[in-house]
């Protein structure tokens, strides 16, 4: 354990029935890093993730957050702590406008939700976070559209425009670019670039160029266990994670990375 | 905030609230004093429905127990009554504070489970209620107890006045209205909309939904307790069979054809189902079947009920 580390993870250990999905892992997140968690389908890594977010407790280890031990936290607590969660599944709030969706997060973290009287709609005080947050990915102009009928980027943006008015110190990021086609995920990653440094980011992703591109550092997680935390470099070049996972898709990663020519590239996910 | 521009619903509603306003000088006209019985009993369901709406339509609470609390509204001043003791504050007072605490203590269970289990729980505490005021033989048992004397306010509220009290039932509606709008537009309002969105969601985004589902629960039961010192007061009679499971599913009927979620559908819901009624049953004999047959088709066709049709679309069409 480092003491830089926002987040720390200690032996933790999760089984369903018998079958470990998550085996004594042990992490350390350092603030301001996006810190992705990659691995093949069925690793583990959206346990590991529902864990930190307080949707699933483990059977034992421990994870501390800024040194407090948050184990046992019910998840609607976190987020008071600086803990938001982005869902691999889009989860916003279909029969709402953007707006509206983006002032509940402004809201969740104002408090004051026991007001019964004053119109939230016309409260600029949850007004203004909610289109600043809106204008980061770029929503600004559909504020006033209901979220349901938008395209699957859009809500992918909102999604993230929910995660960012809450204000987060760490961000769970589960697969942002899941489904979206090149000019969304493009958009997608400029706006978490835009972030780099100001937040601390783990981010579980299948699609390796917009690891490449983003992540400080890389966890592998195979079965549930690390194989390997490094930086992006060395994960490129360590022998156990090209056995283990990688192999010829990591060759195709150019060595120094930029956001558009990996993007235009890359397959389409999914 | 500024003036809408009069849409079809905006017409309607503005409509409906001044033919409701003009009722009694419509009785003066026609002499067809029946017509205020029908207006009263409507605007006092239109509050109970209204009420319910706060938690089915806009919390996604589908309470198949709310009659329990026109009940509880109801024999909070039939049984003062009884005891010779008059005052309507001592009565509205009670009936909206036994409301309240009964639906904190039931939804602090009931808010546990979700749907088909909540249907039946909150069915099931109603029930416990109406079995409870079956076997109170000195209020009369399953054969109920006649209200005397009506609540007593001040020399210028005389309900026994059949206009005074349709105006004090008039009034309460229109109060009942603004409040639930204030209150769906809140902040609260909102945390109950978007739970009934995406709880999930909400949790995830810090809320802790149960409270908020729970609050907003005891409000509609405190309301709909509100509107059964009315029903009492109207009726002149309480019984068990007031708050049985069949009134609370008219009541869920009501709100649905209205349109549930909307502010103004369950008072629409209301109307149309008891002229109905009454047109129907003025027909023929068996006019249930024609009743029964007519509530499957809106259940099927009429997704967000009458309120949709008025405003021009189908507001559920993207719900999951």
């Amino acid at each position: 354990m480092t003491a830089k580390a926002l987040l720390s993870i200690v032996n933790l250990h999760k089984s369903f029935g018998g079958v470990a999905a998550t085996k004594q892992v042990s992490l350390d997140i350092v603030k301001g890093e996006i810190h992705a968690i990659i691995g093949p389908n069925g690793a583990g890594k959206t346990t590991l993730v529902s864990q930190l977010a307080g949707v699933l407790l483990p059977d034992s280890g421990r994870i501390l957050f800024q040194g407090n031990d948050i184990t046992r936290m019910p998840a609607h607590r976190r987020p008071h702590l600086g803990i938001a969660r982005s869902f691999q599944i889009t989860s916003i709030i279909l029969d709402m406008t953007v707006l509206e969706n983006v002032l509940l997060a402004v809201q969740a973290k104002a408090g004051h939700s026991y007001r019964f009287w004053a119109n939230s709609g016309d409260d600029a005080s949850l007004v203004e976070p909610a289109m600043a947050s809106l204008e980061q990915v770029g929503l600004q102009n559909q504020a006033m559209q209901m979220a349901g009928p938008l395209s699957h980027g859009e809500h992918r943006q909102l999604e993230m425009a929910m995660v960012l008015a809450t204000n987060p110190v760490l961000i769970l990021l589960d697969e942002p670019t899941a489904g979206m086609g090149q000019e969304d995920s493009t958009r997608m990653v400029r706006t978490l670039q835009a972030l780099k440094g100001s937040r601390t980011i783990i981010l579980v992703e299948h699609d390796m160029n917009t690891v490449f591109t983003l992540a400080d550092r890389i966890t592998v997680l195979v079965e549930g266990q690390v194989i390997a935390t490094a930086d992006p470099d060395a994960i490129r070049s360590n022998p156990r994670v090209r056995q283990a996972y990688l192999g010829e898709e990591l060759d195709s990663i150019p060595s120094e990375p930029h956001a558009e020519d990996s993007m235009t590239k890359s397959p389409p996910a999914c | 905030m500024s003036l809408p521009t009069l849409t079809l619903r905006g017409f309607v509603t503005v409509l409906m609230l001044v033919a409701l306003a003009l009722v009694p000088q419509l009785v003066e006209l026609t002499g067809n004093a029946f017509l205020i019985d029908l207006a009263t009993r409507c605007v006092i369901l239109a509050i109970a429905a209204v009420s319910l709406n706060l938690i089915l339509g806009y919390g996604r609470m589908i309470s198949f127990g709310h009659a329990a609390y026109l009940g509880i509204g109801a024999y909070a001043v039939g049984i003062p009554v009884y005891y010779e003791i008059y005052n309507g504050y001592l009565h509205i007072l009670v009936a909206m504070a036994v409301s309240a605490v009964f639906a904190l203590a039931t939804g602090l269970v009931c808010l546990r489970t979700r749907g088909v289990n909540f249907i039946m729980i909150t069915m099931a505490f109603a029930q416990m209620v109406f079995f409870t005021f079956v076997s109170m033989e000195e209020y009369g048992g399953d054969d109920g107890l006649v209200i005397e004397v009506r609540s007593e306010f001040s020399r210028f509220i005389n309900l026994e006045d059949a206009t005074v009290l349709y105006y004090v039932c008039f009034a309460s509606l229109l109060v009942v209205l603004y409040l639930v709008k204030r209150i769906v537009n809140s902040r609260f309002g909102m945390v109950i909309r978007g739970t009934r969105g995406n709880e999930l969601r909400m949790q995830s985004l810090g809320f802790d939904t149960f409270r908020y589902k729970l609050i907003c629960y005891v409000i509609a039961g405190t309301i709909c307790g509100f509107a059964g010192a009315l029903l009492g007061n109207f009726t002149n009679f309480i019984s068990p069979e007031m708050m049985d499971w069949t009134r609370s599913g008219e009541l869920i009927f009501m709100v649905v054809l209205g349109g549930a979620g909307s502010l103004f559908g369950p008072v629409l819901g209301v109307s149309v189902f008891l002229l109905l009624e009454e047109f129907l049953s003025g027909l023929w004999l068996y006019w249930q079947l024609v009743f029964g047959i007519f509530l499957i088709l809106v259940v099927l066709f009429a997704n967000g009920g009458i309120d949709s049709w008025l405003s021009g679309r189908s507001r559920r069409s993207h719900d999951s």
